[in-house]
């Protein structure tokens, strides 16, 4: 695998909200928390740093209570003892942010007790109920990324509160507002905390029935509905006071930022498909340490690009700019691992989506039509990609465009959401994960795991060993046939070009099935060349499986030369010893069926005990399958030539009848098979040797380094 | 000793054209001298060159259960020995390419001492493998003494001289399990190739068994090998045990051997130098 392509919420976050910390009237409050013997509680209380009017606290948290379009789930009445009164219902929302925020109004005392006929039922801090009539909800949208409630309170005043992304509040509010909370704001956003901000509205009662009016128009307009209703948002949600801002936090899982680690010294590249704002999944993305401070970052966002129209001239730049400081200034040091960059300096990409569909769809011009091209060749050389914003569709598209690119490197995406699916049925390996969003990513996916950091495993233990393992059955395969065919083939010069087979016709048969499968089928579960815990713990091991190192010209040539080397030499050995009169000690001579036996001999034996020689990992299956063979080889053989079959359909000559018992009573023959099985491993047991001298001596030589 | 006859200096030139069946047989002599004398149990093969007893066709030319004494098989001899399965209706005892084609010259030995002729004692029994001759070669059953009435029914095989239960004189040599017919059905694995024909046993400790001298090999040149550039060859060869003369193994197991012994002292040189470096290099921590 070269590429990973990973969803962030819920694959590197936990996707589960908590509250942190908000900020009121430029009043940063957070939340204390204290240790009691080991575990973490949290106050009741807030811990301030100056604090606001506590008219405007409580104005804030039933602002918090009101605007969200949470539901309340009542627990079942248990009989007997319950548990803890406060804990009775549970929230339900499609957004797990606002969850978070009702949770944390609740813990500074308001709570929200469910919507009854149209009134919201909130508890306040003097454990009083207020009900609120909700008259209309303005619901979120991804376009304008806010929503908004209006409420009439119980002495008849007429309230809008409005929650929404930043970018999207901040030019609503009256300005000089804006200032001291953009301060906490954005130091959030660069902690990595999703950032939310509260604003309201008074309304008069003549403002109101304006905005009842055109909101029900809007809602019941037969044509452009939706762009009724984003006008009348839009002159709804104007003018409005800025109260506040939320920060929360979704925390990484655990380890995450190791396996990115790992992943990244295994030479793979990962990048991040997100669909949230570039500075959230910015911060993330440092947290988990796939970019790292020495990294540069390298930007084609909407911020940098610009919304003007000459946001293409704008991209062509920066494309032309980063190519080059990519592609030409490439440090001239190659020598050593393909894919090691430790050495040189990192580079990062932040893309966001409407940049990337710039990109990728360009309008008519010519000139912009190879900006795929640099931006890939850009791409390609950056270690860690982040692109934000990103619509699933997009998703898929990148990873087809890297699947696409020249070598055809195999690509991996791991997610957890229906959002994903795209994604992870795109790319080669689909790894789902089953999550708080539901089965369908681990559904639609070819491994499921529970957290992302198991992936570190499956790629580095688990996928290095079964690449090795597929890799040299097949190579295996090649070879042992090379060696059985060869003296066959190298008969026919001395029958006269005949066809006369040199082993039996039951030999031929068993060969690949009886003989020499089961060493290699166990082989092929069971070998694990390298520990599994070394595996895990040592990434660059990884890198000498990449880009299919084991099925290579080289790895191929050799297994093949080693092939027809033992070919010749059982053939030719036995050959030079045929040329004396006899190999007995009584005069007798040997026939052709002997020959071909005892070259037979010598082939069986050489191929299982190669096999043993590659053998790493002996487990009792190795050791019974392989001597096994062996043994059956040799019980097969005395019993098919020590029958005088009389009664057989299809076997009507004994042309094998105490060939090989016969065979073995020569000591002759006995010498020459071992020295033959010892000069065809030979090459095979000089290589061992020969690596682990080259490995002794780079081990000494990385010391000196 | 190679007794074809191609050049026209050799003693059996005259029998070089001579057919198959003519009676009597062309009869040569050729006079050869041990330079050294034989110890122990000294062998007589006969060798051919450029006879492919190992063609396919060939060697499936057999019916072995009509060898094993199978009555059956015996007057219905199996397909696979076509074209040399009947002859003039009567089927073929034994059938096949194989039989038909049975080394038939014989080689006599003599040891020329002062002009007499003293003739060489050759034993034609246990030359073939002991199971070929008891187990897989069986006479068709009844009394082994009057093997014509068993092979009754039956004809010899087209190009020999006389049929099969007229081999010997010997019962237990007559018939399907004569020693010189089993050893030549084992066919032969290249096309040069020896077979054992007769043995010589040794006397005693005291007398080599082949003195050093003059010797003379008279043979009866029957069976014609010029057609196909084949030749034919007497050898004379001891055993030892480990078999007969063949310089390959020794020669194998010594260049094997000292070149793995030269490698471990390359490779302990090697190891021995990146040893002392790997425990020099340790630095403390």
């Amino acid at each position: 695998v070269e590429y990973i392509f990973t969803d962030k919420t819920g694959t590197l976050t936990e996707n589960s909200m908590e509250f942190i910390e908000c900020c009121i009237d430029g009043h940063k409050y957070k939340d204390c928390i204290s240790e009691v013997d080991g575990f973490s509680q949290t106050d009741g209380s807030l811990k301030y740093y100056g604090k606001a009017e506590k008219s405007r606290e409580e104005l804030f948290l039933r602002a918090l209570c009101l605007c969200h379009t949470v539901q309340i789930k009542e627990a079942d009445q248990v009989d007997g003892l319950i548990g803890h009164p406060e804990r009775k219902h549970t929230y339900i929302s499609s957004s797990p942010d606002e969850i978070a925020l009702v949770k944390g109004a609740e813990k500074y005392g308001f709570t929200f007790l469910g919507l009854q006929n149209d009134f919201m039922k909130i508890r306040n801090q003097k454990n009083e109920t207020e009900m609120y009539q909700l008259l209309h909800v303005l619901n979120f949208d991804p376009v304008r990324r806010r929503m908004s409630v209006i409420v009439r309170t119980t002495t008849g005043k007429l309230l809008l509160f409005c929650k929404g992304a930043d970018s999207s509040i901040f030019p609503r509010v009256q300005q000089e507002e804006i200032q001291r909370t953009k301060v906490h704001v954005d130091r959030n956003a660069m902690d990595g905390y999703r950032t939310l901000c509260v604003a309201f509205k008074e309304l008069t009662q003549k403002e109101y029935d304006k905005i009842d009016r055109q909101l029900n128009e809007a809602k019941m307009a037969l044509q452009d509905r939706e762009e009724k209703m984003a006008k009348v948002f839009e002159d709804t949600e104007a003018d409005m006071h800025l109260i506040g801002a939320t920060a929360v936090e979704d925390r990484l899982q655990e380890q995450s930022a190791e396996t990115i680690e790992a992943l990244h010294a295994a030479g793979m590249k990962v990048w991040v498909l997100t669909g949230d704002k570039m500075e959230t999944a910015k911060s993330t993305c440092y947290a988990c340490r796939l970019f790292q401070t020495s990294t540069e970052l390298l930007e084609l966002t909407v911020k940098v690009v610009g919304e003007s129209e000459r946001k293409e001239d704008r991209l062509h730049e920066l494309l032309m700019e980063y190519h080059k400081k990519l592609i030409q200034d490439v440090p001239k040091n190659r020598g050593g691992l393909k894919r090691s960059w430790t050495l040189s300096q990192e580079y990062g990409l932040i893309i966001d989506g409407s940049t990337l569909s710039l990109i990728l769809n360009p309008s008519q011009d010519s000139s912009s039509s190879n900006y795929k091209n640099i931006f890939l060749q850009i791409c390609l050389k950056c270690t860690a990609v982040l692109c934000c914003r990103m619509a699933p569709l997009q998703k898929a598209q990148i990873v087809r465009m890297v699947k696409n690119t020249k070598g055809s490197p195999i690509t991996l995406s791991i997610g957890d959401g229906a959002n994903d699916v795209s994604m992870i049925l795109e790319a080669h390996v689909g790894i789902g994960i089953k999550g708080k969003e539901g089965r369908q990513a681990s559904r639609n996916s070819d491994y499921a795991v529970p957290k992302f950091k198991h992936l570190r495993k499956l790629l580095l233990a688990h996928g290095h060993l079964y690449y090795v393992r597929i890799a040299h059955l097949v190579q295996y395969f090649f070879y042992k046939n090379l060696c059985f065919i060869l003296p066959q083939f190298l008969y026919q010069f001395f029958c006269g070009f005949s066809q006369q087979p040199l082993y039996d016709a039951a030999y031929l048969t068993m060969y690949n099935i009886c003989f020499t499968s089961l060493p290699i089928l166990a082989y092929s579960l069971l070998e694990q060349h390298i520990n599994i815990d070394t595996l895990t713990s040592d990434p660059q091991l990884y890198m000498k499986v990449s880009d299919n190192a084991m099925l290579q010209w080289k790895p191929f040539l050799y297994w093949t030369f080693l092939g027809a080397f033992e070919g010749l030499v059982f053939f030719f050995g036995v050959y030079f010893l045929f040329q004396n009169s006899s190999l007995e000690d009584n005069g007798k001579v040997f026939g052709n069926w002997t020959f071909g036996t005892i070259v037979f001999t010598v082939l069986v034996f050489t191929v299982t005990l190669k096999l043993a020689l590659d053998t790493r990992f002996w487990t009792w299956m190795n050791h019974f399958v392989i001597w096994g063979s062996l043994a059956f080889y040799v019980f097969f053989s005395f019993f098919w030539g020590g029958v005088i079959w009389q009664v057989s359909p299809f076997l009507k000559q004994q042309r094998m009848y105490f060939v090989f018992a016969h065979m073995l009573t020569s000591v002759s023959t006995w010498l020459a098979i071992i020295l033959l099985i010892f000069i065809s491993l030979f090459p095979e047991i000089l290589l061992i040797v020969l690596k682990n001298i080259k490995e002794k001596s780079h081990q000494v030589r990385n010391k000196f380094m | 000793i190679d007794y074809t006859g191609t050049e026209p200096s050799s003693p059996c030139n005259k029998c070089l054209n001579v057919s198959w069946d003519s009676t009597p047989p062309c009869t040569c002599t050729i006079n050869f001298t041990l330079e050294h004398s034989f110890e122990s149990n000294v062998f007589m093969y006969y060798g051919l060159s450029n006879f492919y007893q190992n063609h396919r066709r060939y060697v499936k030319s057999r019916d072995d259960s009509q060898l094993n004494g199978d009555n059956s098989s015996l007057l219905n001899p199996s397909k696979e020995c076509e074209p040399y399965r009947t002859n003039e209706d009567k089927p073929i005892a034994p059938c096949g390419a194989i039989a038909n084609s049975m080394f038939n010259d014989t080689l006599e030995l003599y040891r020329i001492d002062n002009d007499t002729r003293i003739p060489i004692t050759l034993i034609k029994k246990g030359i073939a493998w002991w199971t070929d001759k008891n187990v897989k070669f069986r006479n068709p059953t009844g009394d082994g003494n009057n093997l014509t009435a068993l092979f009754q029914g039956t004809t010899k095989p087209v190009n020999w001289p006389k049929p099969v239960y007229m081999l010997d004189s010997e019962p237990d040599n007559n018939g399907f399990i004569n020693e010189d017919f089993i050893v030549w059905m084992r066919t032969a694995a290249l096309p040069t190739f020896r077979k054992l024909y007769r043995l010589i046993e040794r006397k005693n400790n005291l007398h080599p068994t082949l003195q050093a001298g003059k010797y003379s090999l008279v043979i009866a040149y029957n069976y014609p090998v010029h057609s196909f550039d084949g030749r034919k060859r007497m050898i004379l060869s001891t055993i030892s045990w480990m078999g007969g003369k063949n310089p390959f193994l020794g020669i194998a197991y010594i260049t094997v051997g000292s070149i793995c012994f030269f490698l471990g002292v390359v490779l302990l040189i090697i190891h021995h130098k990146y040893g002392n470096r790997n425990t020099s290099a340790d630095i403390p921590n």
